[in-house]
């Protein structure tokens, strides 16, 4: 905890950032690590009508009553509303049912393409990431995408050498002109900020900095100029209920760290 | 009906030869044949095409014995302990030989899967579009639909030569039934030229027959059902065991290097003959503790 030196670590700043992206009444495709936190988090303070879905074919309307390592394990399954294969799952996803997916990456650049496959040449990679799993499905398919990231130098070049998960391309209509039906990336979540987009250009931009830090020193860790949108402004702190509820879902701070 | 049971060792030996397109761990993080992924490593297959979703740490211990020339998936790593050392070790430095890899994300290799299933030549999607998983995949290909000239990543059916699934329970005659989550085990099992089940409990055939909804695929697409209780260890059973998370992180953390990694192996996967002893290493105590805390019935349904 004390790598913040305030009352909640990044992990549980991140986890509350995420849920505030959430509305209440979505349908919103979870994931994994943090966003299962979020959800939860969502669901028990502003958006008690968010419905979850998870691509290994499950939809739930309340979260898991244990802490999740994997979306497999056996209490996500437990309570499901629905529990099928991915690829019914998926299509629901590709007919546009999902408001918000949440997405995590290695690097992203300066318009949220996301690579979590090679670092380096992809016939003589410096690093072999996981590859996509149902990222790139979440970003290419989802009306509104939101990445969680640790925010360092190296995981934001201008532009990532590999794009596993489209976010804008190079910018403007790029997504129409691939022939993406809807999306993109909304916010990017990240140890030390969060992000938007520019409606026109698509340019990732600050839109408000975790409070410890400033505007100087999240553009000191991006790859490019980064600009701010006009009303940037510090990130609102987490709430005491707030982080009441995070570390009622990570009792022990496995995805949060705050023990 | 043929009485499809046999041991472990005769169904890798007869059904999995060298050079197979094997479908494994279709459930995504439950259900994963590690069984029979080991059984695979103390034959020494090689050159074997493996095919699958989210693959959890099965498809490392692969890679790193050796077995693997070609992997057809989304994801290949440790899912809740990050990236998989034998998986970057191959791709990365050739070791113990270099793999080709076909990037797939989960729709795209359930759609190939599915597309099989079907007897379609491919499916279409709009997912992947402006990727260089589409621009850079061997047979997927980005071409204006028929319909209306709007380009779609056109997806070609992908048939494994087997599929091989853990299931809670089969018949004799290799009908099964798996629940919880699923992932792409249907379309595996579907597409697939035949189907080895890896089975907690072998059970009378009306037990399955009771409820042929649940039923993954028709009995005549089973080449072997193997009795092995505890098959999916460290994965979870749903009924039947929880994730063992430990063994997850103490494989992240014992495979970082080859030596590492041999050890690991040596301990695991060489020296138990079987699955039988391989729980008998892993101890009663901590089996015991993966146990449900208590059994969570569905309400029987009425077939009449």
């Amino acid at each position: 905890m004390a790598r913040t030196g305030r009352n909640y670590t990044p992990q549980e700043m991140m986890v509350v950032c995420a849920a505030r992206e959430i509305r209440d009444g979505e349908v919103v495709f979870v994931g994994m690590r943090l966003p299962l936190l979020a959800f939860a988090l969502a669901k028990r303070t502003h958006a008690p009508t968010a419905v979850g879905l998870f691509e290994n074919g499950l939809v739930r309307d309340q979260p898991a009553d244990a802490l999740l390592y994997t979306m497999g394990d056996s209490p996500n399954i437990l309570g499901a509303e629905w529990a099928n294969r991915t690829s019914a799952l998926m299509g629901l996803l590709a007919q546009g049912h999902a408001h918000l997916g949440f997405v995590g990456g290695a690097e992203v650049d300066r318009f949220g393409n996301l690579n979590t496959s090679y670092i380096g040449p992809r016939d003589h990679p410096k690093v072999k990431l996981p590859g996509s799993g149902g990222g790139a499905d979440i970003a290419s398919l989802a009306r509104r995408l939101a990445i969680i990231m640790a925010h360092e130098r190296h995981r934001f070049p201008e532009r990532v050498s590999y794009i596993t998960s489209p976010g804008y391309g190079d910018g403007g209509d790029w997504r129409a002109r691939v022939g993406l039906p809807r999306g993109g990336p909304a916010a990017v979540i990240t140890t030390l900020a969060v992000l938007g987009f520019d409606p026109d250009t698509h340019e990732m931009l600050l839109r408000s900095w975790h409070p410890g830090g400033d505007a100087a020193t999240v553009r000191a860790n991006t790859g490019w100029d980064l600009r701010l949108t006009p009303d940037a402004t510090a990130t609102p702190v987490p709430s005491a209920a707030e982080l009441r509820i995070i570390r009622e879902c990570d009792p022990e701070g496995f995805w949060t760290h705050h023990a | 009906m043929p009485d499809r049971r046999m041991t472990m060792a005769e169904a890798i030996s007869r059904h999995v030869p060298d050079g197979s397109v094997v479908a494994l761990g279709c459930a995504l993080e439950p259900l994963i044949p590690f069984a029979a992924g080991h059984a695979i490593i103390r034959q020494r297959r090689r050159d074997l095409t493996l095919v699958g979703p989210i693959s959890d740490i099965l498809f490392d211990q692969l890679i790193g014995a050796g077995c693997v020339a070609r992997v057809v998936a989304a994801w290949v790593g440790n899912v809740s302990a990050g990236l998989g050392h034998c998986y970057r070790r191959a791709a990365e430095h050739g070791i113990p030989h270099p793999l080709v890899i076909e990037d797939h994300s989960n729709f795209s290799v359930s759609l190939a899967l599915l597309a099989a299933a079907l007897g379609a030549p491919y499916i279409p999607t709009t997912s992947l579009l402006g990727s260089d998983i589409a621009r850079d995949h061997p047979t997927m290909r980005v071409l204006p639909s028929p319909l209306d000239d709007r380009p779609h990543l056109v997806v070609p059916a992908l048939r494994p030569d087997v599929a091989i699934l853990h299931v809670q329970r089969a018949d004799a005659e290799g009908r099964a039934h798996a629940w919880g989550g699923l992932g792409i085990c249907e379309e595996a099992a579907l597409a697939a030229r035949g189907v080895i089940y890896t089975a907690e409990e072998i059970v009378p055939a009306e037990v399955i027959l009771s409820d042929p909804n649940r039923v993954l695929a028709p009995a005549f697409k089973t080449l072997a059902v193997v009795h092995t209780p505890g098959g999916a260890h460290p994965s979870p059973v749903q009924g039947y065991y929880g994730r063992d998370h430990a063994a997850f992180a103490e494989y992240h953390a014992r495979t970082r290097t080859e030596e590492g990694y041999a050890d690991w192996l040596r301990e695991w996967v060489l020296d138990p003959p079987d699955r039988a002893a391989y729980l008998e290493h892993l101890g009663a105590a901590r089996w015991a503790d993966l146990a449900p805390d208590a059994p969570h019935l569905a309400a029987p349904v009425d077939y009449a």
